[in-house]
């Protein structure tokens, strides 16, 4: 399931297209505020970039653009990004995930709810992205050709 | 068993057509989901949503706004099962190395 395809043309087509996929989902996740989109979906892109870059070079020759070691901890960093935003706007003053009480930006209070969706949303994409590699490297492991 | 298999789809297909034929259309302002008060005489939520969402945190897709603001703990709990069924799947599958 891993291993690289045997067509030239499937490997560098699927490496040119990773790219745009990758470009799509950065512009889902950060064009999210002003069309559909946010963090699940370009997650979801992201890890189906990388999907793809693991099933037509190989799982040897992917680990340079993600390392399989790398994905739980990129996860809970995902995870706790969204977790401490929440958690810093109860230093300011606020309730849990009440985003117009950050304490550390000076900003009007809609501006403030504007930056910390975006930050979320990072924070989700980066859980989703890593998680879905994650779930596939560990299927795909066991088998013959771990 | 083929065949039936296809009839099966293509009924199921039928229901499905027949039934979004129902569907209030787009943007209706009659549909029960766009109303200002339910019928019970209770405010609806949605209403507020569209009308607060870009003054209470400038972001014109209020989608992103109710999903990542007003429903900010419901994302939050997403986000935590997703990376539970990966830590999941880590804990039963992975090989140890």
């Amino acid at each position: 399931m891993t291993r690289p395809a045997q067509s030239l043309i499937v490997v560098m087509v699927s490496r040119w297209l990773a790219r745009l996929i990758q470009i799509f989902a950065l512009y889902v996740i950060f064009h999210g505020h002003y069309s559909p989109g946010g963090g699940f979906q370009g997650g979801a892109l992201l890890a189906a970039s990388i999907l793809l870059l693991r099933m037509t070079s190989g799982k040897e020759a992917s680990q340079s653009q993600f390392k399989s070691s790398l994905a739980m901890p990129l996860g809970a960093l995902g995870v706790l990004i969204f977790f401490t935003t929440g958690l810093i706007t109860i230093l300011g003053g606020g309730n849990y995930l009440d985003y117009q009480h950050t304490p550390v930006i000076v900003m009007e209070a809609a501006r403030i709810r504007s930056l910390d969706i975006l930050i979320i949303e990072v924070g989700v994409g980066l859980a989703v992205m890593s998680v879905l590699i994650s779930i596939f490297d560990d299927l795909s492991e066991g088998g013959h050709d771990a | 068993m083929k065949a039936t298999n296809y009839i099966l789809l293509i009924g199921f297909a039928a229901l499905l057509i027949y039934a979004s034929l129902s569907l209030p259309p787009r943007g209706s302002l009659e549909s029960p989901m766009h109303r200002e008060r339910s019928a019970a005489g209770t405010p609806i939520a949605g209403s507020h949503y569209i009308r607060n969402a870009y003054h209470d945190a400038a972001t014109p897709n209020f989608v992103t706004v109710v999903l990542a603001d007003y429903r900010g703990f419901d994302t939050l709990g997403e986000t935590l099962v997703v990376f539970s069924a990966g830590i999941a799947c880590f804990l039963i599958l992975r090989k140890a190395t």
